[in-house]
């Protein structure tokens, strides 16, 4: 294993994260675009560092409800990615999805669940599809799982996972939208070999 | 009322009567609270992982079981509790994602659960209540005044235990 913590993410390894943030995140934008037949702009990802405390502060605040998808990872690359929503932007992207309108903001039903798993389906495939094409590497998703809780409860499980690493986690966030702007959170988590493999499979030296 | 005094993850803090110890939306770590009746003196330490002997990366004591509540107790004596009367009780260790099989990420709430007891036995502190497990987050609150601890999560209703 190359001996390389997050900690030694420099501003190379950092740009490269979030092209590959950037790429993947456009083409989940595009792939949830066709699906809900809107026309969607994206601002450009914002790519951060962050100690655990402020990881769990960072959607919204500790408390703030939000919904979290997340899939494991494997093939050439092993770990997991999360995409995380707040709880209007879900409801917002539900409603379109099942073409209706209102429904309980704080509350979604089963359906309304699997329909947000579909989409955290779609948007993560894309996303990792990405970066599979940009890297050459095989990554294949799982089924996705859900939770709808407190921001650092659901914060806690990526960041246990890099927490085995270093004491930061990488969080990417997006924005896109039409009139109505959703704002989602990427988080992946390759294990460290996995860092190095993708790292290098884009010819950088780590 | 005191201070309400907020402890982040992979962090812990100490405080006295009548100041309040909390740390907000505990998933699958640990929130070991710890406090001592005969001089009012309470700690609170926010957990992420069970073992730091596991683990090459361990610098950060308030990250680990082990380390992390050993660390507290230290803090607690040096403030002047005593160490024979502090007792224990621990909240949060949930699943927060339904995986499938023998995934690890799936049970670290369990074992971080498990450690957290082992470390307490080992160092003779008594653990008299516990609200650990399920699937859903929770926000602790530790009242230095009395030893309350209590649990808040989405929908449910406030827990003292």
């Amino acid at each position: 294993m190359a001996d390389y913590s997050l900690e030694d993410v420099n501003n190379i390894y950092f740009d490269v994260l979030k092209e590959i943030g950037n790429i993947g995140a456009g083409n989940a934008t595009t792939a949830i675009a066709s699906m809900l037949q809107l026309r969607l702009d994206m601002n450009v990802p914002k790519v951060q560092l962050l100690s655990f405390p402020e990881l769990g502060g960072a959607v919204g605040g500790e408390e703030n409800q939000i919904v979290g998808i997340y899939l494991e990872v494997g093939s050439d690359i092993s770990g997991s990615m999360m995409f995380l929503l707040q709880m209007e932007s879900a409801r917002f992207l539900v409603n379109k999805m099942m073409m209706k309108e209102g429904g309980d903001p704080n509350h979604f039903d089963e359906i309304e669940m699997s329909a947000l798993k579909e989409v955290g389906n779609i948007i993560a495939g894309s996303y990792l599809s990405a970066l599979a094409s940009m890297t050459q590497l095989t990554i294949t998703p799982s089924v996705p799982y859900l939770a709808i809780d407190m921001a650092a409860a659901i914060l806690s499980v990526p960041a246990i996972q890099f927490g085995q690493y270093g004491d930061n986690a990488l969080l990417i966030q997006t924005e896109f939208g039409d009139d109505v702007m959703i704002d989602g959170y990427f988080i992946l988590l390759p294990d460290l070999e996995s860092y190095a493999k993708i790292l290098s499979s884009l010819g950088i030296q780590v | 009322m005191g201070k309400v005094i907020k402890v982040g993850m992979a962090d812990l803090k100490t405080a006295r009567d009548p100041d309040v110890l909390t740390t907000l939306g505990l998933g699958s770590c640990i929130g070991i609270a710890l406090w001592d009746p005969t001089t009012k003196i309470g700690g609170l330490a926010h957990i992420m992982l069970p073992d730091s002997t596991a683990i090459k990366n361990n610098s950060n004591i308030a990250k680990f079981a082990d380390t992390g509540i050993v660390e507290l107790l230290n803090q607690m004596v040096k403030l002047g509790a005593r160490k024979s009367s502090i007792v224990a009780k621990i909240a949060g260790g949930a699943r927060m994602f339904e995986m499938s099989g023998g995934s690890t990420i799936g049970s670290v709430g369990d074992r971080n659960a498990e450690s957290s007891k082992e470390t307490l036995k080992k160092l003779g502190i008594r653990l008299i209540a516990e609200d650990t497990g399920l699937n859903y987050g929770r926000t602790v609150e530790l009242y230095c005044e009395n030893g309350e601890f209590l649990i808040k999560a989405v929908g449910k209703p406030v827990k003292k235990i």
